[in-house]
């Protein structure tokens, strides 16, 4: 089936996570291989997505965890166990 | 998802309650960015989300007998997050839980994608950048509400989709949408920032057609 890049854009988010069938799959990637547009899309969406996951991106704030981790002792010796 | 270890943490809540308190600390660890994150982005206020994380590590541990392992741990520990930022919210503004989730997966906002003829590929390292990380935050943070927690749940913390379902209290059909159109609002957003990013020579990527 000849698909357009319209009907490519509505599912290039379940085409990265693998969410698609494969008739459609074989739909999109033959799109591919034709049209640039889609090509950076894709490729720019995919981009983005790894980028955002990066844990350099959304860092602790500096001594996030040490006080965390002094609250929780305070706590484990003033209560009971669980 | 990152670092999920069901044996692990199976065995960790065994001996917690058989009175080796101390295994507390490991057990959370793999948890204290999820929950510092998904708090920040509901409280959108650094001090409040690091309160209301310490808050919500000493709940799951006075409640560490009630988890049934029928849901990950992770996820039920950002359920306790979730309901610990919500709450603040509601004592924040008197706003009722159902406003907070009232923003509703209609058409509206643009979800087409930003066109470029071309894309060079990124390079992680360019986040060694601080220039970088500050507009992929930036073009998350400007995202509305529900479409924010989608991208922070499935994208940053890697949840899977039922993961997400479950953590968010939506169905998988509404996460598979508002994933959908939270990635397309950051692709539109972010792309043409980040072209400037890629590396001069080599990388193409556009050109493989």
């Amino acid at each position: 089936m000849r698909i357009d890049c319209k009907h490519v854009w509505q599912y290039i988010s379940a085409y990265i996570d693998g969410d698609v069938d494969a008739a459609l799959r074989a739909d999109i990637d033959k799109h591919l291989e034709t049209c640039e547009i889609c090509s950076a899309v894709l490729d720019s969406t995919r981009n983005v997505v790894i980028l955002v996951a990066d844990d350099r991106v959304f860092e602790l704030p500096a001594g996030f965890s040490e006080r965390l981790h002094s609250r929780i002792d305070r706590e484990l010796e003033s209560a009971e166990s669980p | 998802m990152k670092d999920a270890n069901p044996e692990f943490e199976a065995e960790c809540i065994r001996r917690i309650l058989g009175g080796e308190k101390d295994l507390f600390h490991e057990l959370i660890r793999p948890c204290e960015r999820g929950i510092y994150f998904l708090l920040l982005s509901l409280l959108k206020n650094e001090t409040e989300a690091e309160d209301a994380a310490q808050e919500t590590v000493i709940k799951v541990y006075l409640n560490l007998k009630n988890f049934r392992g029928d849901s990950q741990f992770r996820t039920w520990v950002l359920s306790i997050a979730r309901n610990e930022g919500l709450g603040r919210l509601r004592r924040q503004t008197n706003r009722r839980e159902d406003s907070l989730e009232a923003e509703t997966d209609d058409q509206n906002g643009d979800f087409t994608p930003a066109i470029l003829t071309s894309w060079r590929e990124i390079p992680t390292e360019a986040l060694e950048k601080k220039e970088l990380a500050a507009i992929v935050r930036a073009g998350i943070e400007s995202l509305p509400e529900i479409y924010r927690n989608i991208i922070f749940l499935r994208d940053i913390e890697e949840m899977d989709i039922r993961e997400t379902a479950v953590a968010l209290g939506i169905s998988e059909g509404a996460v598979k949408v508002r994933l959908h159109r939270a990635r397309a609002m950051l692709q539109r957003r972010l792309a043409p920032q980040l072209k400037g990013f890629a590396p001069k020579r080599k990388g193409w990527f556009g050109g493989r057609a």
